[in-house]
């Protein structure tokens, strides 16, 4: 088992343990269980090392100068996505392969000024295009509930480190899903913060405005500090928020009382699995007792958002990608002409999905086709922003399960990507109107966990965590579901 | 039959920002490559634009100083292909909405005034720079010039002879170099030009097909490539032939036009708004800050001059072709000097001296100030025009000022008539023939006793009194 960050924080805080020795827990926890998951993609064990020791020294130093640090000497993983300056970066994909990046994420700033000790980078879906994350270029991760599924993408390893023990926490990327979705596979707290609150400078572009980086953890609490430490204005992301710094973790605790919570018709429809349906029937009777009024409501453009999302999104990786042309760094391939250059290092760069979805990008933007896919896809996306707008009229969140199933059994689903896609049918909704959402446990189907999802208003983070730690703390059971877990 | 000449030029001009477009390299041309680049122009994965306000506002001003309708609110979009050259894949440029549109910029063609419409303005980033190695087996590319700030501007189709091409282009970059939103040096590549023309039959509505000209280094090369085409294009449609709509690039060695590609490549830009980036407004404070940084424009200036200080329609012109030389002009006359006389020696000694030495106004060595003093000496009949145009180079030689030199050089013009009286006639009795030749009716000769009595005194006497003693002593002989 590994502690939650909350935990660690007060032990350390009464210097009871070191931060080595939480930096040593973790590295253990991977060299036992990663050979069995393959949630790492690289390990940092030198640099992460040396960096607790560092802080074991210059621990009372450090406090007396600047206060204590809200992540100090706590370990952590990040999706592969995310730029790490001298550290390779591959978004699981061949054509960066061997990439270093010359430069670090704002997040890897936040954190490291936060105190936190980087471990190792996560496996994913190839530039988070995926739902399972077995379309990495370079391994499988399985689900620590039970080997041989999924753990869901496509931050997959992200949730997988989290809920393996490995680390207290770990950040991925939701670009519709790739945090929620993973976090309900893996029975771990994903959050997918507003459009915004997280700067995106060296996150590794999918779909610009549908990327947003968040936490995995244990707990809801554990999830707030994160955020905590990780949002906030940055001036190298023009669309991050100039709003001020919020305390996450400050009204954890002031129940639901008096809180509307929206129940989406949809939610128990029957393309959802009657085992997750009950998992989320039993969550609301929960939030019930605990106070909150429910309210049935309706999201009228449901049904279009996966259309939506899978023609926007491939339309702006399409130009996303462009980049990796071999000129500059990342895969090249060596060739008589230009054109053949950019050809060979492109076919062997990228894998079948990132392929196919450049494939569907590129044609939604082309001229005579345009006005037909690209342009209706974004009127779709302002009627959906709407339909949230009157929803929150009469709700203060909105409560559907994660994914309408449980994980999948690896290779399942992989030769149908339309069956894969339509996974993402109660996320991606909230990427597309920038909205904060929240995936927490809330059961499990014959062994495999179920996530309860909450979207919240724009900005309302505290009150998504509100809702979220008040089911926490009533559902009546610990994350840990089972000794069939790996990493206990 | 007689045809018309159907021209539109496409200007691509650098802007003078610090710092680049997107990020925070410094805008300088002329570094070691690949020197002034980062991650965000060199198009690293993760990273992410930051729009420079400063380009923003030089844009804006430029528009402004075209006449142009300015759109407010302001978006980036994505125009993509594929290039070494383009870091990101695609080039972050305004498509459907230009900062500014429907402008003008006015020209004098044979004495009438016409105007050149301007279609659009937008702000976009430079690509960077290739250069193919002779064998063809390799590109390097400098990435300094990525992400520099650009506008393009697109004429209309208004332009009716090579010559109104260069007219036009030379209003316009004098119009920006008022504005300071651009150095426009052609040869640097700060400005670039690429020009479409066709033909038509004289009194036709619709337009012919078109050449896409590229490749001019130069206005002069810009007028000689559109004068070819027009050759060119008359001989293939006399001979009953129809044009290729094509792309072609101006050979400087052979001064004619060469075809680059005998197919038009279709390109699908799938221009998108940039996700990255926010929308720009615009507001009505902004837009007259703007405003407020357009200087009087030269054909403004030009019709002043010949107003208020009855210059000559070419004085005028000369005077105010460039900032610098105007901004020189107008404050010698705050200092005093009049109009003709500051005008005199801009253009004559002034213009010379910084030819002769490769410098432009900026660099004279001589300031304003220091110039009007040395022509007060000249007024004031201390020294002679001719020692004065001698102290001038002296100074831009030596830096000194005027009064230095002539205290050093003991230049004191000989206005004295008495003192003069004695000299002359030395010289009267020294040039018999000249004397003779005078009062013999040729008047010319005058002139050679001037010269003498000059150079009798090392150029310090006073002409305008040698003249007038002259006269009388002759006058005295005659009798
Ligand atoms: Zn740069």
């Amino acid at each position: 088992m590994m502690e939650t960050v909350k935990q660690i924080q007060e032990s350390l805080a009464k210097r009871e343990t070191k931060p080595s020795e939480w930096v040593a827990k973790a590295l253990q926890q991977i060299d036992a269980h990663d050979g069995q998951i393959g949630a790492f993609l690289t390990v940092d064990r030198e640099q992460a090392l040396a960096a607790a020791k560092r802080l074991d020294e210059t621990e009372t130093e450090q406090v007396e100068r600047s206060g204590p640090q809200p992540l100090f000497g706590i370990p952590y993983a990040l999706k592969d996505n995310i730029c790490t300056e001298g550290l390779r970066t591959t978004a699981a994909s061949r054509i960066l392969e061997n990439y270093i990046p010359p430069y670090s994420a704002t997040v890897l700033h936040r954190l490291e000024g936060a105190g936190g000790v980087l471990v190792g980078k996560t496996n994913m879906d190839e530039f988070a295009m995926g739902s399972s994350t077995e379309t990495s270029a370079f391994q499988v991760t399985h689900n620590p509930h039970r080997v041989g599924h999924v753990p869901g993408g496509s931050s997959g390893g992200s949730a997988a480190a989290v809920a393996a023990n490995m680390v207290p926490f770990a950040l991925g990327s939701d670009t519709g899903g790739s945090i929620r979705q993973p976090a309900a596979f893996c029975g771990v707290v994903g959050v997918k913060p507003t459009y915004g609150r997280v700067s995106r400078y060296g996150l590794i572009a999918f779909a610009s405005s549908l990327d947003q980086i968040g936490p995995f953890t244990q707990t809801v609490e554990d999830a707030a500090i994160v955020l905590n430490a990780i949002c906030g204005f940055d001036p190298l992301d023009s669309t991050s928020t100039q709003r001020k710094a919020e305390r996450f973790d400050e009204d954890l605790a002031a129940g639901v009382r008096g809180l509307r919570v929206g129940v989406l018709r949809h939610a128990v429809d029957g393309g959802v699995d009657a085992g997750v349906a009950a998992a989320f029937q039993k969550a609301m009777e929960v939030l019930k007792d605990a106070g909150a009024e429910l309210v049935e409501m309706d999201l009228p453009h449901l049904d279009y958002a996966v259309a939506t999302y899978y023609l926007l999104a491939p339309a702006e990786a399409s130009s996303n990608l462009a980049r990796y042309d071999g000129v500059r760094y990342g895969r090249r391939v060596e060739a008589a002409t230009l054109l053949d250059m950019y050809e060979k290092s492109r076919s062997e760069g990228f894998g079948r999905e990132v392929k196919r979805r450049i494939m569907i990008g590129t044609y939604a933007l082309s001229s005579g086709y345009y006005d037909a896919y690209y342009l209706r896809a974004q009127k779709m996306r302002t009627l959906i922003r709407q339909d949230f707008t009157e929803a929150f009229a009469t709700c203060d969140v909105i409560a559907s399960p994660t994914v309408p199933t449980p994980a999948f059994a690896i290779g399942e689903k992989v030769d149908n990507p339309l069956q894969m896609y339509l996974n993402d049918i109660f996320t991606i909704p909230a990427n597309l109107a920038g909205l904060p959402s929240i995936s927490v446990p809330c059961g499990a189907v014959d062994g495999l966990p179920v996530g309860l999802q909450l979207v919240g208003q724009a900005f309302a983070e505290k009150t998504l965590l509100r809702v979220a730690y008040a089911y926490e703390q009533m559902r009546g059971f610990e994350r840990s579901l089972g000794s069939e877990e790996v990493g206990q | 039959m007689n045809y018309e000449t159907v021209i539109g030029l496409e200007v691509h001009v650098e802007l003078k920002t610090k710092t680049k477009i997107f990020c925070g390299c410094r805008n300088a041309s002329g570094a070691e490559p690949n020197t002034h680049v980062c991650p965000v122009c060199l198009g690293h994965p993760g990273t992410l634009p930051v729009l420079n306000e400063e380009a923003v506002d030089l844009a804006l001003r430029a528009a402004l100083a075209l006449h142009c309708h300015i759109n407010q609110d302001n978006k980036f979009d994505r125009k993509n292909y594929f290039y070494p050259d383009l870091p990101k894949g695609y080039q972050i440029s305004q498509y459907d909405r230009p900062i500014g549109e429907h402008g003008y910029v006015t020209i004098e063609v044979g004495g009438v005034e016409k105007r050149i419409g301007i279609t659009r303005l937008h702000l976009e980033e430079d690509a960077g720079k290739s250069t193919h190695s002779i064998d063809g087996t390799h590109t390097l590319v400098d990435y300094n010039r990525t992400g520099v700030p650009l506008v393009e501007i697109v004429s209309e189709p208004d332009i009716r002879s090579p010559e109104e091409a260069r007219l036009y282009l030379e209003a316009l970059r004098s119009i920006l170099l008022y504005c300071r939103v651009s150095d426009c040096k052609m040869e640097e590549g700060s400005l670039r030009c690429d020009a479409n023309i066709s033909l038509r039959p004289l009194g036709s509505e619709t337009f012919g097909n078109k050449a896409e000209l590229k490749n001019m280094n130069s206005f002069r090369n810009v007028e000689r490539g559109l004068e070819h085409e027009v050759v060119r294009q008359t001989a293939v449609l006399s001979s009953g032939g129809t044009v290729v709509q094509e792309t072609r690039r101006f050979d400087e060695a052979t001064q004619t036009t060469l075809s680059m590609r005998s197919k038009e490549e279709a390109h699908d830009y799938r221009y998108f708004a940039d996700p990255d980036l926010v929308r720009v407004h615009i507001d009505d404070v902004w837009m007259e800050s703007a405003r407020a940084q357009i200087p009087e424009l030269p054909q403004a200036k030009m019709a002043r001059y010949r107003r208020d200080y009855e210059l000559s329609a070419y004085d005028a012109g000369v005077l105010t072709a460039e900032v610098e030389v105007a901004r020189y002009f107008e404050e010698l006359i705050a200092g005093g000097v009049p109009a003709k006389t500051a005008s005199n020696w801009v253009m004559g000694d002034l213009l010379a001296y910084l030819n002769s030495t490769h410098r432009t106004m900026d660099q004279s060595p001589v300031s304003p100030a220091q110039l009007a003093a040395l022509i007060g000496e000249i007024e004031s009949n201390r020294i002679s025009l001719k020692q004065g145009r001698e102290v001038f180079r002296l100074m831009a030689e030596s830096g000194k000022s005027a009064a230095a030199i002539i205290e050093e050089r003991g230049m004191v013009q000989l206005s004295d008539e008495s003192a003069l009286g004695s000299i002359l006639d030395e010289v009267l009795a020294n040039n018999p023939k000249s004397v003779e030749d005078y009062l013999g009716g040729k008047e010319k000769a005058l002139a050679a006793l001037v010269g003498q009595t000059m150079k009798a005194t090392k150029g310090q006497a006073n002409p305008g009194i040698v003249n007038k003693l002259l006269l009388e002593k002759l006058a005295g002989k005659k009798g």
